[in-house]
């Protein structure tokens, strides 16, 4: 844990349906010239046509941790075989961790906080899903994987844009969007996205979390703040009509998704009020929770502090100085299940300073 | 005063054995170094993953990322026993016969002498292997406990449950006795007689190194700043006893254990290369060396009891004469 923070070597997660197009891309990182070194560690060697050693067979294996918390599970084959290559580091830059089609992308993902060796040698990079444009509405509606794909991703790579309409794309982007409002999508055909796109991002990095992110940056955009907006309308009470309505219009209605986001935004926030109410809500809500972000304003703090969470996982830090002229604004994304979206607003929007 | 005749190499370390009283140092990229009237390497494993130094026949057993499992004995013999495909061999052990157990995956193996071989398939991964002193009897680790196969006859394992995932097994030299070091911070053992559990907790750190006594009266362990060493004498093993506590240190943790062959003293190695002799009685500590390039992975006594044999995570290895 001490002298090895300088040389963890990076992990990308790749999750996605079968057919979606991992193996491509696989395929890619394993075969350009991009001057770097992959181990890959995949479900099955499968159809990867390159001869690498590097390349490592291994049993998915779900471990729930022993302390009483549904949502603290690792990959138990992850732990021994990051700490067999880490026995010998010098032959390899990075880590590419292949996940199964129906694999859940969490355990996946905490392993790489959970366990302390696998800690002190790896750091997460990025979580990256792949989509197959023509398939997803399909797969959104029979099963609750794909969707925690795209929940849990900092990267979607939306494949095989050829074989829709532009309409059926535009439809199956807003779902994405709808699902997870702060990943980074890319349409491609055959993976063909730019490999610096996908590796190395630092997307658990706090000091670059955040920062390469437009849509986090955006003010709220029409396509994904409906679920929570419901309750809003409820006050103005305009005309008390069934609410269900607004679905017929929306882009969401193939939206087959029971992950909703959560986009808070406030003011100064005092560090003696919101510290303590992050840390209650993802005890509390932890199980509830995929993935949060944020971006804290704290008051008589000159420096921007970000944070960000998996399940009841929760890491922040200062990350730099706010700039000349930036507003000092706090927001914070939930993405995740049964979010109470208005008590979660209400309660951030106190810890505002005074 | 001891002395350190160190061998620096480059790479882990993962076993470091005495083989017909020459000291072996088997590293991850699977090279086996000796000091056997100078430094001579040969090559086992394409990657070495897993070892288990078979007493009764003086040799180490690896295997590997290359599906291999070989034997190694004296003299810079490397004799393939077994292939299991592509897959990585995350566990080895010799039992008694000649027969050794080695697992990828789900599946555990047992190759008997005469070189015929059976397959034990479990639903979840076998995590670590053991062979029992006693009988053709081997346990395998596994999530939410452990399981016992007797290899030579037809018949049911026996299943010992215990939430969580269990990495490692071991039996007490007596056969009493199963422990496993478990994913959390924590030993789990079993009485074998009447299946009563034994949970060993209170580890700042995870277990990954264990040592019997002579004749199975502690079993020291790593995974705290000192060595902590279990009674298990008694017919009920530590069950409410405390442990012994010894090399404490403030700033290190203890990475590996090796208790001498004759005597209650243990060898103990820290993160940083340090290792030291603690004699239980009176928690007497001898430095035996000092901080080194990185943790302590390995260690062996000679037969003689006047040598230990010890690797590191970085490579800088050596033999120490505690007799000069």
């Amino acid at each position: 844990m001490s002298d090895a923070q300088t040389t963890q070597i990076p992990v990308t997660v790749l999750t996605g349906y079968l057919g979606a197009g991992k193996t491509t891309l696989l395929n890619r990182i394993l075969s350009e010239n991009h001057g770097k070194r992959y181990a890959v560690i995949v479900n099955e060697f499968g159809e990867i046509g390159i001869d690498n050693d590097l390349i490592v067979e291994s049993d998915e294996e779900i471990y729930e941790m022993n302390n009483g918390c549904v949502c603290c599970t690792v990959r138990g084959d992850l732990i021994r075989v990051v700490e067999g290559l880490m026995r010998r580091p010098g032959r390899f830059d990075a880590i590419v961790v292949e996940t199964t089609g129906l694999a859940d992308p969490v355990p996946v993902a905490q392993t790489f906080f959970m366990d302390d060796d696998v800690r002190s040698k790896t750091k997460l990079d990025a979580v990256v899903a792949l989509v197959d444009a023509k398939h997803l509405p399909l797969r959104l509606k029979d099963s609750k994987e794909a969707e925690d794909q795209i929940a849990f991703a900092d990267v979607v790579v939306l494949n095989k844009t050829d074989l829709v309409t532009p309409e059926e794309l535009a439809k199956v982007e807003a779902t994405i969007r709808a699902i997870n409002p702060a990943a980074k999508i890319h349409r491609t055909t055959r993976a063909g996205v730019a490999l610096s796109e996908v590796l190395d991002r630092g997307a658990f990095d706090l000091s670059r979390a955040l920062e390469n992110d437009p849509h986090f940056l955006e003010s709220h955009d029409h396509d994904h703040d409906h679920d929570h907006d419901h309750h809003d309308h409820d006050h103005h009470d305009h005309d008390g009509h069934d609410h269900h309505h607004h679905d017929h219009a929306h882009p969401s209605d193939i939206h087959d998704v029971t992950v909703q986001s959560v986009s808070l935004r406030g003011g100064e926030m005092d560090s003696k009020k919101f510290f303590p109410w992050i840390e209650k809500i993802t005890q509390m809500e932890g199980p509830n929770i995929l993935r949060l972000k944020g971006i804290i304003a704290l008051k008589g703090d000159d420096e921007r502090y970000v944070i960000q969470g998996v399940h009841m996982i929760i890491e922040g830090d200062h990350q730099r100085a706010w700039k000349d002229g930036e507003k000092h604004e706090s927001r914070l994304v939930f993405i995740g299940r049964e979010l109470d979206a208005e008590r979660l607003k209400k309660s951030f929007e106190a810890c505002q300073a005074a | 005063m001891p002395t350190v005749a160190p061998l620096d190499l480059d790479g882990h370390c993962v076993a470091a054995v005495f083989l017909d009283n020459v000291p072996h140092f088997a590293l991850a990229d699977g090279a086996i170094h000796r000091l056997d009237n100078g430094h001579k390497t040969i090559q086992a494993n394409d990657g070495l993953l897993s070892t288990f130094h078979d007493a009764a026949n003086d040799r180490l057993i690896t295997g590997g990322e290359d599906g291999k499992i070989f034997a190694v004995t004296a003299g810079g013999n490397v004799s393939e026993l077994a292939t299991a495909g592509k897959k990585w061999i995350t566990s080895v052990a010799a039992g008694p016969q000649g027969a050794i157990a080695y697992a990828t995956g789900k599946t555990a193996f047992v190759r008997f002498a005469d070189g015929k071989t059976k397959e034990f398939a479990h639903p979840r991964s076998v995590e670590g292997l053991a062979f029992s002193p006693k009988g053709m009897r081997f346990g395998v680790a596994r999530y939410n406990g452990a399981t016992l196969h007797f290899p030579a006859a037809e018949g049911k394992p026996v299943e010992l449950e215990w939430a969580g995932a269990h990495t490692g097994v071991t039996f007490s030299p007596d056969g009493a006795f199963l422990v496993t070091t478990m994913q959390e911070n924590a030993l789990h053992g079993w009485k074998l007689a009447d299946g009563k559990h034994m949970r060993m907790t209170g580890y700042p750190g995870k277990v990954k190194s264990l040592s019997w006594s002579v004749k199975g009266k502690w079993l020291a362990s790593s995974g705290a700043p000192a060595a902590i060493v279990w009674p298990f004498s008694g017919k009920d093993g530590p069950m409410g006893k405390a442990p012994l506590e010894l090399g404490t240190r403030g700033n290190a943790m203890v990475t590996c254990v090796a208790c001498h062959p004759s005597q209650d003293v243990a060898a103990i190695g820290y993160d940083d290369g340090m290792v030291m002799a603690v004699r239980f009685a009176d928690a007497r500590e001898v430095l035996l060396r000092r901080q080194g390039k990185g943790a302590i992975t390995a260690m062996m006594w000679d037969r003689e009891e006047r040598r230990i044999a010890f690797g590191s995570a970085a490579g800088d290895c050596g033999v120490i004469d505690i007799s000069a």
